[in-house]
């Protein structure tokens, strides 16, 4: 990382006026810290997906089948007909430009083929080209193309839709100003899934993938050793605490199946937030008696086949019900995840539905109806939380997280593929006095993406992330030097991984904090010990210089 | 660049003069005036029954609307149930405001960048884009209202009450109807927006110039009868009648200005069904814009789903089975 451009430097690239000349024109240019590298053979063998082989994407031949123009052109014919949306934001596009300025990759970048309208042109131009009377008609006579933007589908083309289609996070901000709903995402979503055919997916996607279908979840951890994460924290909560809260895994006839990403499990800071999960739990059982069981079958909340096609996202997510179903628990709780809540929210149920097994969810404690997943059956951690705190039914030491002056930051999925956002931020208020919202056009549904969702967290693309990052960051920059803001709080496990990194980078004085890791803190397990330290270890506010 | 814009201003300017020299030099009234008209309205509505039916042949597989507020949740929580509708009349609502109001462009900012000490990245509002849309659209369509009376005999009074209110300011004679001018600089607006605009430049291309041309040479040669050749405009009603009832007829004493005029009007609508002007079709079944966010309450179905291989528990049992013994895991099969 040693060759990777200071923030300073960053910013000096920052320009957002276009170079002269037409974008047709342009060949792409595909650059280190920008791309991910290429999936890798086995991880694309595991779900038998299409041409697996070793390729470099710096070489010029990218080892493409010999039909895979064939293959290209079958492949959007049949999703026109299978997705509306496609053909419709392939049609309509006055290209007003409402989008341009309004995606953080071009934001960051100033690379104009990241104003969502361009990204989408890239895919546009060819469909015009083979699919459109006009287009058609055009193509015919000399010059013809450029009068309709259309272009044949090249090696060229093929390229720049990889490096383009592996910048954006699908985080649907351009959709919200676009007076058709034209969702970039959608667009980004039938990219993927046509390069996908021809083997052409990036290695932070396709082995988590691989990973989540063999062994449960994104990073691989096998079922012993997610247990043994768990116990690991189960040992650091009852220093902490003086409670043992450890957890169950794979019961039968639990009253809840809890899910979240393994993130959570695996990196920090979600560890932290885990650990706050299972305070929760814990208390829940102790004082009301709720029996909430962990899988390590379903042991992964996140959905990168989401990033990879429309069918290997519903075979990952298969595995929620098949283990609620064999579980037999009354219904699903699901962790602080993104994009793992917007399949869950508008994907779960007509894929792999109807959850006729499970209960309409009601939270047994207050009694409340969650009337909004009466058919999924599946309830957000914070919408559960929430409840709980509203009806009272939680003891809550909020001083414990006086030493934190929060912001929230909205992430994408929840909010612009659910509208979740006032259930996390009256978890925050009532664990926590300080809360401070960044300005208006990046937070709820105009908020920022942090730049690595979507599949792009990965190393080698770090100049892509951190640009990507730049106005989340700005944002947090500007309440860390207004109020004081040096807590980001997120419902979101990618998040807590890259907001960490972009804070790291831009506004180092900031953390990152789950919502309930800051709930673990401030809840009061009963016949605990006196707190001193927070989840971290560090020393809670008022106990800094209590030296044991 | 410039040939981006220069193409389709040539294109315009030679369609223009094409009517116009073929009416005056070569007398093909019949031509421009009954051929052409027929065949554009006739291209036109099959054009954009065509279109609208094959966007409707393609399936919704699955209910994503974009939200944009709070969704239906815990009781206590108040819901936007206009940007996150979870009900037909929260989605009407929301449909009806995009559609009249363009209510997704009314949020439109513009971002700006500072590199100096604080490096602020900043967001305005931005209502040009906006008031010009929305300026460009309501006149045209009063435009189009207001030319119905040349198609009826005798004239509807609800077209009567939309030329009064266009004419409201009493200027000039014949009374200067606003609309007609506001069509113009509206569209003369958009346009200067996407020469000078560096990014709307940038992604526009020359189909994009080509129909705000064609709305111009219309607003122009319009405008042109109306205050300045003064149109014969009983012989222009003759024919339009004409056409309306069939029965087509070429008047005495109308020239190549209106036969320009008519001409261009033929080609934008058919026109339509083949370009990006059939936004006005598509604006009403965009699934990210007119579908509920209830998909947590209401399955919806997909007509194409179909049942994929997945690693089932026995698998993945079968395969971690020791190492779930040893760590204390429960299992289904012991052995």
């Amino acid at each position: 990382m040693s060759d990777e451009l200071k923030p300073d430097e960053l910013l000096d690239k920052v320009d957002h006026s276009p170079a002269s000349g037409s974008w047709m024109d342009t060949t792409v240019q595909i650059r280190p810290g920008i791309f991910s590298y290429a999936a890798k053979p086995e991880s694309l063998e595991t779900l038998s997906a299409p041409n697996p082989r070793q390729w470099n994407p710096l070489d010029d031949d990218w080892k493409l089948p010999e039909n895979w123009q064939e293959i290209i052109h079958n492949g959007i014919k049949e999703r026109l007909e299978k997705f509306r949306t496609f053909k419709i934001f392939m049609d309509v596009c006055v290209r007003c430009g409402a989008c341009a300025d309004k995606c953080h990759f071009f934001l960051g970048t100033g690379d104009p083929l990241n104003m969502p309208v361009l990204r989408a042109e890239l895919l546009r131009s060819v469909y015009r080209n083979d699919f459109t009377t006009a287009g058609k008609i055009l193509s015919k006579i000399p010059g013809g193309e450029k009068l309709g933007g259309g272009r044949p589908m090249t090696v060229e083309v093929l390229k720049q839709w990889w490096y383009y289609f592996f910048q954006c996070t699908e985080c649907r901000r351009c959709s919200v100003f676009c007076p058709y709903g034209i969702d970039t995402a959608e667009i980004t979503i039938m990219g993927r899934e046509l390069l996908n055919l021809l083997g052409l997916n990036i290695d932070w996607i396709a082995t988590p993938v691989s990973n989540c279908y063999q062994t449960g979840n994104h990073l691989g951890i096998q079922p012993h050793a997610f247990k043994d994460m768990l116990d690991f924290f189960t040992e650091d909560i009852e220093e902490i605490t003086g409670v043992n809260v450890e957890p169950q895994f794979n019961v039968k006839g639990a009253d809840i199946l809890f899910i979240t990403p393994s993130g959570d499990v695996f990196a920090d800071p979600g560890t932290y937030t885990c650990q706050g999960y299972m305070i929760l739990f814990k208390y829940l059982k102790d004082k009301y008696d709720l029996n909430v069981t962990w899988s390590t079958y379903a042991s992964e909340g996140g959905n990168f086949g989401f990033f990879t096609s429309h069918e290997t996202m519903k075979r990952l997510n298969a595995k929620m019900y098949a283990e609620a179903k064999r579980l037999g628990v009354k219904w699903i709780l699901g962790g602080e995840c993104g994009h793992m809540w917007r399949v869950i929210n508008q994907y779960m149920d007509t894929m792999n539905g109807p959850a006729d097994f499970l209960e309409e969810p009601v939270n047994p404690i207050t009694g409340t109806k969650f009337e909004n997943a009466k058919s999924t059956k599946m309830v957000h951690i914070t919408e559960f939380t929430a409840d709980l705190i509203k009806h009272g039914k939680l003891e809550l030491d909020k001083s414990r997280n006086s030493n934190r002056v929060m912001t929230f930051h909205d992430s994408c999925n929840p909010a612009r593929g659910m509208g979740l956002l006032d259930e996390p931020r009256y978890c925050i208020q009532n664990v926590c006095d300080n809360f401070f919202e960044m300005p208006e056009n990046t937070i709820r549904e105009q908020t920022f993406c942090c730049g690595s969702g979507a599949g792009l967290n990965a190393g080698e693309n770090i100049e892509l992330r951190m640009a990507g990052a730049l106005p989340r960051a700005n944002a947090v920059k500007y309440v860390h030097d207004k109020f004081g803001v040096n807590t980001l709080g997120t419902i979101c496990a990618i998040d807590r991984a890259a907001l960490s990194t972009l804070c790291e980078y831009w506004v180092p004085e900031v953390e990152v904090y789950g919502v309930h890791e800051l709930v673990g803190n401030a809840l009061i397990l009963p016949g605990e010990k006196k707190r001193e330290t927070d989840l971290r270890m560090e020393p809670l506010p008022g106990m800094e210089d209590d030296d044991e | 660049m410039k040939q981006k814009y220069m193409l389709p201003l040539t294109g315009v300017f030679l369609l223009f003069l094409l009517a116009y020299a073929g009416v005056e030099g070569a007398g093909m009234q019949w031509f421009f005036g009954i051929v052409v008209p027929y065949a554009a309205v006739l291209a036109f509505l099959a054009g954009f029954v065509y279109r609208v039916m094959g966007w409707a042949s393609s399936a919704v597989p699955f209910r994503i609307p974009t939200t944009c507020g709070q969704q239906k949740s815990l009781p206590w929580i108040k819901q936007n149930r206009i940007d996150n509708p979870d009900t037909t009349a929260g989605v009407f609502v929301r449909m009806v405001l995009e559609i009249f109001l363009f209510r997704s462009l009314f949020r439109n900012t513009k971002a700006a960048f500072n590199r100096n000490e604080k490096n602020k990245l900043t967001y305005s509002w931005e209502i040009f884009l906006w008031l010009g849309a929305l300026a460009f659209h309501y006149s045209f369509l009063t435009v189009l209202l207001r030319h119905l009376r040349f198609f009826l005999n005798p004239v509807p009074a609800c077209i009567k009450v939309v030329e009064y209110f266009d004419g409201i300011i009493q200027v000039g004679l014949p009374i200067v109807m606003l609309s007609g001018f506001l069509l113009l600089g509206a569209a003369l607006f958009l346009l200067a927006r996407r020469i000078f605009d560096e990014k709307v430049s940038y992604i526009s291309l020359a189909a994009d110039y080509f129909p705000l041309f064609l709305i111009i040479g219309i607003a122009v040669t319009g405008i042109f009868m109306r205050y300045f050749t003064k149109v014969d405009i009983l012989g222009v009603k003759t024919f339009t009648m004409g056409l309306a009832t069939f029965h087509p007829v070429i008047p005495e004493g109308v020239g190549g200005l209106f036969y320009a005029h008519i001409f261009m009007v033929s080609i934008l609508f058919a026109y339509i069904p083949v370009s990006k002007l059939m936004h006005m079709g598509g604006i009403f079944l965009s699934p990210t814009r007119n579908m509920a966010n209830n998909t947590r309450m209401k399955r919806h179905i997909n007509p194409w789903n179909y049942d994929v291989d997945i690693h089932t528990y026995e698998q993945y049992e079968d395969h971690f089975r020791d190492k779930m013994i040893d760590a204390g895991l429960p299992v289904d099969k012991k052995e």
